[in-house]
């Protein structure tokens, strides 16, 4: 049998209050970022605005775009390159442009007026062919059925129909939406001599390819805003009530605690490290809320357990105790997720960074704050009930204060038999 | 092998091969690898952050509808009282819901609230007007602008349903988004370019033929008013338009100009029975679109055409001239529009008119589109990443726990197997925020198999058989893993509830999840190491 640990035996509960200064330190430098840089940086869903995500051959010029989106009116754009450490050969740039105080026509409007720019600057100038890399699957399908290269009697219409998608997707899928050789094409099947004559006809070749356009109103954006913020307040609500109802109020409201932690720590975590919060950023804040009551309550089920097998123990001993028992699962399971989540922040592409970032962070703090803040604040406030009933410090108030922690145990609902 | 535990090896089984064949052997049973593959992409539907497609979110300008409505009341009332003889100053639309009459006739204040009665308390409330002894005020009734918000959204959806499949995209999401009442959502699945499909929604369609009055058209909306001294006619209004004049070298040029019309629509979209494009046949390479009339549409227009020979007729597009021919004669059913159209252009105009107008005009809050290749970069990624962590996690569990971690390795893939059936049977789609939910799923699932061999470790430890540590690592085990389930089921309950969307999708996949997760990770795991021990030697060491 291979075991992590064999009888753990850590006094937790004695280090709590370097877990809270811990805590505080990661709190105070995540938020003192967000405090200086004014605010979270919020993505387009949220703030709203217009983005396009340009795919292209080679290495833009960046300053060549920038200028030609400013012949275009558009001076106040963001051009940001889609290079990290996971991607350094893309070829990616992200142009936003602000819409902070305009409407949503303006907004449509500013949309073409980035395509127009990057028709301006990069398109096909003096070519009367069609873009093969911008081309839609109807259109591409339609100028095949016109040339017939194939010259098909039956069913030419569905067959032209299924060979251009073959095309599109070896475009989309083998060469990453922008085609740089008409003559790649010539390796999926089906592909004749003069079905590549036919497109080589029509259409040329332009060095970029649109991956993705979003236009978000300002309503939206703030409808959108409003709804994360209270449907994840309803979520930790929903979860105290059960929590509650299953052990103690106090449990549920140091679960809920520990949770919002973990999530003011991770968005400190996105200010520091320059992340964009958008909607899918808050699933996986959802995500990590549920990662990290589960673990809180595994632990919190543990000490209601023992709580009733061991009553001569202080409450403290008795926290302590569930948590080392629980202690090799805790690692291995939170191991294991921080693993898959890492495979995706690094392996998980562009659109998946974020997301993948918010989890790598909040496994690590949603375990820590299991045990760390949720298991403390318990221990805590039954500390400071006892105090309170005692008359004053010294070993009677100690005794006082662990009858009434028992009392605690007794109160919880008999789950087990 | 005693017999409860065979019961519960078939209805495993059972639901085993439903899911499978459900995957991947349904609608069509496969005979080749490509089938499989077909059949499962058509069992698991994946979202346009997935496949590629645009997402379109519109909002309907109601306000203009109920306008509308007031501008007609307004409209019919004055026509009324002029046909009654009813003296009035004045009846006049003050915003969208509200008309005031001023200083009717003392003496005919009772006939006045007879017409009331008789046509309009339906919908309008009379209260008398502030600082009017004769006059009223109309305030248009919540029931009635209740009733116009929800025909102005259903003609909208039917109307945008039509144009958007008169394009012939492929599956096409069409329909009323959110708990406001006026937003549609518009889901366009694959095509790259959305640009078109967004003009054809977006476009008014709202044709109407309408006499001018004036032969000749203004250069400026204000000279058109300083010819008749500062008031125009009544029942007319100006409309701006485009009109064409030939120059001393024979071509044609087109300026910016404003016409006089009647107000009173003699034909209007409603009347078309079709429309189609054609090519123009004085000046081939431009195009135009034909139309014909109902037939009942087409015994008003006849007269009215032989009556108002000579006149000209306006054909005004979402109120712009487009042209205003002279009517040479009689004409019954067909027209045409006239403008700088390119075949395109002129095919979805055609297309627009066929499909109706728009109640109100609307407006785009959001546009997303996400071209193929960045959709099948995100799956491509994606799956590579699930698939690589997947891996690594069985591995571990197989080399930590040996046999035992064949039993989670079982449970996690089942899990898996039964979380994408039951989302191809309630037809949900598959979207980023989903693949978040199954994460979530897989760690809660590896959770529940760790949290029940740990406890099986302890009570090996503690010195319990085989059989009865089994049994007490599960019982102990149960009432954790079902309140960490329950509480994330909670929240998932109030995500699905309050959230649109990606959040939904998010909270219904990890819903899925976790159900399927207690069947595996409890209900099959638990069955496995039961017909372990049965067929295991009393003494031997569980392998755990």
């Amino acid at each position: 049998m291979i075991e992590l640990f064999k009888q753990p035996n850590i006094d937790w509960m004695g280090k709590a209050k370097y877990f809270f200064v811990l805590s505080g330190i990661l709190l105070l430098a995540g938020w003192t970022s967000i405090f200086f840089k004014g605010g979270l940086r919020y993505g387009i869903d949220f703030k709203g605005g217009t983005n396009v995500d340009v795919r292209f051959a080679q290495a833009p010029d960046i300053d060549r775009l920038r200028s030609g989106l400013a012949a275009q009116g558009l001076g106040n754009t963001e051009i940001q390159s889609a290079r990290d450490i996971a991607n350094p050969n893309s070829n990616e740039v992200l142009i936003f442009v602000e819409g902070r105080g305009q409407d949503e026509q303006t907004l449509q409007a500013s949309r073409e007026k980035v395509l127009s720019a990057l028709n301006a600057t990069y398109g096909l100038s003096g070519s009367n062919k069609a873009d093969f890399n911008s081309a839609t699957l109807s259109s591409l399908a339609a100028v095949l059925t016109e040339k017939d290269p194939l010259v098909l009697s039956v069913n030419a219409a569905d067959r032209y129909q299924q060979l251009s998608r073959k095309l599109l997707d070896y475009r989309d899928k083998n060469a990453n939406g922008v085609l740089t050789n008409f003559d790649d094409l010539a390796k999926g099947d089906g592909v004749t001599p003069a079905v590549l004559a036919a497109v080589k006809n029509s259409y040329a070749l332009g060095p970029f390819a649109i991956r993705n356009v979003e236009v978000v109103g300002p309503k939206v954006g703030a409808e959108l805003r409003r709804q994360a913020i209270f449907v994840t307040l309803y979520a930790l609500g929903g979860m105290l009530v059960y929590i509650a109802f299953r052990f103690e109020w106090v449990y549920g409201a140091a679960a809920v605690l520990a949770v919002f932690h973990d999530v003011l720590i991770t968005l400190g975590f996105f200010s520091l490290l320059h992340f964009e919060i958008s909607l899918t950023v808050i699933a996986a804040l959802l995500t990590l809320v549920g990662y990290s009551m589960n673990d809180t309550i595994v632990i919190f089920d543990r000490i209601r357990e023992n709580n009733r097998l061991l009553r001569k123990e202080s409450f403290a001993d008795v926290v302590n105790k569930s948590i080392n028992q629980t202690l090799s699962r805790t690692i291995l399971t939170s191991g294991l997720t921080f693993l898959t989540v890492l495979v995706l922040f690094l392996m998980g592409g562009q659109v998946l960074r974020a997301f993948s970032f918010a989890l790598v962070v909040g496994i690590v703090v949603g375990t820590y704050s299991s045990f760390g803040i949720a298991a403390p604040l318990v221990v805590a406030w039954n500390r400071w009930r006892g105090q309170g009933a005692a008359a004053g410090p010294g070993p009677a108030a100690g005794n006082k204060a662990r009858g009434s922690e028992n009392v605690a145990g007794r109160l919880a609902p008999a789950g087990r038999r | 092998m005693n017999p409860n535990l065979k019961w519960k090896a078939l209805f495993i089984f059972a639901v085993i091969l439903f899911c499978i064949y459900f995957l991947f052997g349904y609608p069509v049973f496969p005979t080749s690898v490509a089938q499989v593959k077909d059949n499962f992409s058509k069992q698991i539907k994946l979202g346009l952050d997935l496949q590629g497609g645009t997402h379109l979110l519109l909002q309907v300008q109601i306000q203009e509808a109920i306008g509308q409505e007031t501008d007609t009341t307004v409209d019919r009332l004055t026509t009324l009282l002029r046909a009654k003889n009813i003296h009035y100053d004045e009846v006049r639309r003050v915003d969208d819901t509200h008309i005031l009459v001023r200083n009717l006739d003392p003496a005919q204040l009772s006939q006045f609230r007879d017409i009331y009665n008789a046509q309009f308390v339906t919908d309008w409330d009379m209260s008398a007007a502030a600082g009017n002894l004769n006059g009223y005020t109309w305030t248009l009734k919540t029931s009635a602008i209740a009733r116009i918000q929800e025909s102005t959204m259903t003609q909208s959806l039917e109307t945008i349903d039509r144009r958007i499949n008169a394009l012939g995209l492929t599956e096409p999401t069409i329909q009323l988004h959110g708990r406001k009442d006026n937003e549609i959502l518009v889901q366009l699945p694959g095509e790259g370019d959305p640009s078109r499909a967004m003009s054809v929604i977006q476009a008014g369609g709202q044709l109407e033929l309408r006499l001018v009055e004036d032969p000749v058209p203004y250069a400026s909306q204000a000279e058109a008013l300083s010819r008749h001294g500062g008031v125009l006619p009544a029942g007319t209004e100006i409309v701006p338009g485009r009109s064409e004049t030939r120059n001393p070298s024979g071509g044609v040029e087109s300026a910016e100009s404003w016409y006089v019309l009647t107000r009173l629509v003699v034909v209007s979209g409603r009347d078309l029975r079709s429309a189609v494009e054609n090519r123009n046949a004085n000046n081939p390479g431009m195009w135009q679109v034909n139309f014909t009339l109902s037939p009942e549409a087409a015994r008003r227009f006849g007269p009215f055409t032989e009556q108002n020979k000579g006149r000209q007729m306006a054909i005004v597009l979402d109120h712009r001239v487009y042209s205003a021919p002279v009517i040479n004669g009689r004409i019954d059913d067909s027209g045409l529009i006239e403008g700088n159209f390119s075949q395109e252009s002129a095919h979805d105009l055609a297309l627009v008119l066929r499909a109706g107008a728009l109640p109100a005009s609307i407006k785009y809050l959001e546009e997303r589109t996400v071209g193929p290749s960045l959709g099948a970069d995100s799956i491509r990624h994606g799956v590579q990443a699930s698939i690589l962590s997947l891996v690594v996690v069985m591995l571990f569990m197989l080399v930590y726990y040996r046999l035992s971690g064949g039993n989670a390795v079982l449970a996690l893939i089942l899990n898996l197997v039964i979380l994408l059936a039951v989302l191809g049977l309630f037809g949900a789609v598959l979207t980023l925020p989903g693949i978040a939910g199954v994460i979530l799923t897989i760690g809660m699932g590896v959770d529940s198999n760790v949290l029940v061999f740990e406890r099986i470790r302890e009570e090996l430890r503690n010195g319990k058989s085989a059989s009865a540590a089994v049994d007490a690592g599960f019982d102990k085990a149960f009432l954790t893993i079902i309140d960490t389930h329950v509480t994330t089921v909670v929240s998932a309950f109030f995500l699905f509830l309050f959230g649109t969307g990606p959040i939904r999708g998010f909270a219904i996949t990890l819903t899925i999840g976790l159900i399927a997760n207690v069947f595996t990770a409890i209900y099959v795991s638990k069955t496995i190491f039961q017909y372990h021990l049965t067929k295991m030697d009393r003494q031997a060491e569980l392998s755990i």
